[in-house]
């Protein structure tokens, strides 16, 4: 099959040359630095070129939005990092957003407005349903042989901004056989790393939260685990290895897409 | 005469001893800070309707959730009977509502009808408390007295609605035997009327005074044991959800004092325009109770302790010593412990305890997920993660105190702008030999 090389707009490239794109692609750190996220990056990317969206990353530019510090109690370095961007985004005019990370769509969406940074914020999930219902994107159930998937909910999706629905129309487009998870939508049960939990160890008890519903997961007997969240997914692909089920599959809902599509 | 004179006093007594205690609520809530203003009428409205009369998040445990609804419709619909009472009681005249006609018949069928289902609700919790085993009822936080507690206040229920029903039997006995009038319709106390067959008038009129004055007083001795028990909730649980917060799970509070400061460092020339610091900073983040807000201390006062939080908490549910229902109960019990030194000494008053530590450990704390599942079960509408937070900002700003992990990542995100330790000038990396198929 021909191939083309994807070349990355970069905003400050852009702006140089005159050029505002309609949407700010935030990658966030995980998108950018950790091994196994970068191929969802790359993977909603492969979709964006796809569709001929007019987007742009900030590249170098891009720095924490706060989060992880704001949710460990560290409100002067949210602060810092949420102002320093809001001046950034403000420079290059930027009206809408597109996150994949669900901590920066909720930090964007519901906590920057608080310190002046108002923008349309839109997490991927949503984008992709809106394209696949509107005919952009075509799927076909068959193309994965019909293999069982479930989904776990990441909490600053579901219960943080009540993004169900959207998920769980695209999972059913891509597979006849879709099955939920016992804890799902509003009882989704957390894989663990949330509330800055990711950086630190656990405190003792008597079991790994991530290991819990890892196990929720493999009583599903669903063949692939979609996820929606970087966290989500270092979590649950650990949980899958250390119980050596690693015939499960834990992987995005873009990069479903994009197998399917065979982009 | 001496019946009116002798409610009329009771009453007084009620009314006078529940006065006491709300004043004193209330004058600890002087001391809690500013939360969110109270606008938006019509949303609230519709939250309240939603979750308190429609009963929607106890309904998210179908089972269980059908029979608390059942007793909290009833309450709605059996209060109009106790207002009838205390009319009665008063003015000495007997089911004085029923110049409503029609509508006094349907109140007092329901009511009739909802007494016996309230009261068979209440004997299906009563066996689960004592013969069952519910994990949730169960914790670190649930102590002997917790326990207690709850089968007192169950066991006045029952014995509320016992003597109502008793109440209704003998009036129709009683009217029947003496050819009156039954104002009102008693499905239920139909039923039983036939217990008292046999009795004599005279007989018959003791013992719908009997359960009358027993109905009335315990309904009088239940409102006042109410606020000193976590049955506080019959009276907090409705405003509390008209009180919620509105705003997305996912959102935390802004500290406007954070933002001032560091507005001031990013951009120095505004620090000769700012006013002179003399005003004392006040304390980051939440270490004991004056340091909460009104409505968290109002939530503490709603929370029923039936432990629906910390049965979905992720960190308890794998072992950890984190249970949200400790927080809340924490923070009711800590005012109770400081309030009074407060009102009597004012805000500076200090016992050289706080609610961080002596009660809520750091452990606690920072084995939150900040997922949510608590808020979102609460039946109430109570908020724990931002109250959570709140006691990590304390720690992280005042203190310095984090796990390692924690300081780690504020070190990295300091130094390279994200929280592992990778170069800003590697952001792009993601991008190299990026292609893609062409489909036709």
């Amino acid at each position: 099959m021909e191939t083309k090389k994807i070349e990355v707009p970069v905003m400050a490239d852009l702006f140089a040359r005159g050029e505002k794109p309609e949407y700010l692609f935030w990658v966030g750190c995980a998108g950018a630095f950790d091994d196994r996220y970068k191929k969802v990056t790359r993977a909603f990317t492969k979709i964006l070129t796809h569709l001929g969206i007019s987007y742009a990353v900030l590249g170098k530019e891009e720095t924490c939005t706060g989060d992880p510090a704001r949710r460990a109690g560290n409100e002067m370095l949210y602060q810092m990092q949420a102002l320093q961007i809001i001046e950034i985004l403000k420079n290059y005019e930027v009206k809408k957003i597109i996150t994949i990370c669900p901590h920066c769509f909720n930090i964007f969406k519901n906590e920057y407005p608080d310190l002046g940074g108002h923008y349309e914020v839109i997490n991927y999930v949503q984008f992709l349903d809106q394209h696949i219902e509107n005919g952009n994107i075509k799927l076909d159930a068959t193309m994965l042989g019909n293999t069982r998937i479930t989904y776990h909910d990441p909490c600053y999706l579901g219960r943080g901004n009540d993004i169900y629905a959207e998920p769980r129309s695209i999972l059913k487009k891509l597979t006849n056989n879709y099955v939920e998870l016992e804890r799902n939508r509003s009882f989704s049960y957390c894989c663990g790393a949330g509330g800055a939990q990711m950086f630190k160890e656990a405190e003792t008890g008597k079991k790994e939260v991530f290991i819990e519903r890892t196990e929720e997961v493999l009583r599903s007997e669903a063949g692939i685990v979609a996820t929606a969240c970087p966290f989500c997914m270092t979590m649950l692909t650990d949980g899958l290895k250390y119980k050596n089920k690693e015939d499960v599959k834990n992987l995005d809902i873009a990069e479903l897409i994009v197998q399917v599509m065979e982009l | 005469m001496v019946k009116q004179i002798v409610f009329a006093i009771a009453l007084l007594v009620t009314l006078g001893v529940f006065t006491y205690t709300v004043l004193r609520l209330i004058s600890f809530f002087r001391f809690t800070k500013a939360g969110f203003p109270i606008s938006d009428f019509g949303k609230r409205t519709r939250v309240m309707l939603n979750v308190a009369i429609g009963q929607t998040k106890i309904f998210r445990h179908p089972v269980m959730g059908f029979f608390h609804a059942l007793v909290f419709w009833g309450f709605c619909v059996i209060i109009f009977g106790s207002i009838e009472m205390v009319i009665d009681g008063l003015s000495g005249s007997e089911r004085s509502l029923k110049v409503l006609g029609g509508l006094h018949d349907v109140i007092m069928a329901s009511g009739d009808v909802f007494a016996l289902l309230v009261a068979i609700s209440i004997v299906i919790f009563m066996i689960r408390r004592i013969f069952l085993h519910v994990r949730r009822f169960e914790g670190i936080e649930m102590k002997k007295k917790s326990h207690q507690d709850a089968n007192l206040a169950l066991s006045m229920i029952l014995l509320l609605m016992i003597s109502l029903m008793g109440m209704n039997a003998a009036y129709i006995a009683f009217e029947a035997a003496e050819g009156g009038t039954v104002y009102g319709v008693y499905p239920i106390g139909a039923i039983l009327a036939p217990i008292f067959s046999g009795l004599a008038p005279q007989g018959l009129h003791f013992w719908y005074e009997f359960f009358w004055w027993l109905h009335i007083l315990l309904i009088f001795v239940f409102a006042n044991i109410l606020p000193y028990s976590k049955h506080f909730h019959v009276f907090m649980s409705v405003p509390n959800t008209f009180l919620s917060r509105l705003e997305p799970l996912g959102k935390l509070t802004n500290m406007d004092d954070i933002t001032r400061e560091v507005k001031l460092m990013l951009d120095p020339e505004t620090a000769f325009s700012a006013p002179a610091g003399d005003v004392p900073v006040a304390r980051f983040g939440v270490k004991d109770v004056e340091d909460v807000t009104w409505k968290n201390y109002f939530d503490s006062l709603s929370c029923t302790e039936c432990g629906r939080c910390t049965a979905v908490c992720p960190a308890n549910t794998t072992g950890k010593m984190l249970s949200p229902r400790k927080i809340f109960m924490d923070l009711r019990a800590r005012m109770k412990e400081k309030g009074p030194g407060l009102v009597k000494n004012g805000k500076d008053f200090t016992d050289n305890r706080s609610l961080l530590r002596d009660y809520i450990s750091e452990e606690e704390l920072w084995a939150c997920t900040t997922c949510n599942a608590c808020a979102q079960e609460c039946p109430v509408n109570i908020n724990h993660p931002t109250l959570i937070v709140d006691m990590r900002r304390y720690l992280v700003m005042e203190e310095s105190s984090a796990p390692t992990g924690l300081k780690t990542m504020f070190a990295n995100i300091e130094n390279n702008g994200a929280p592992w330790q990778y170069s800003p000038e590697d952001r792009l990396l993601w991008t190299d030999n990026l292609e893609m198929n062409v489909v036709k």
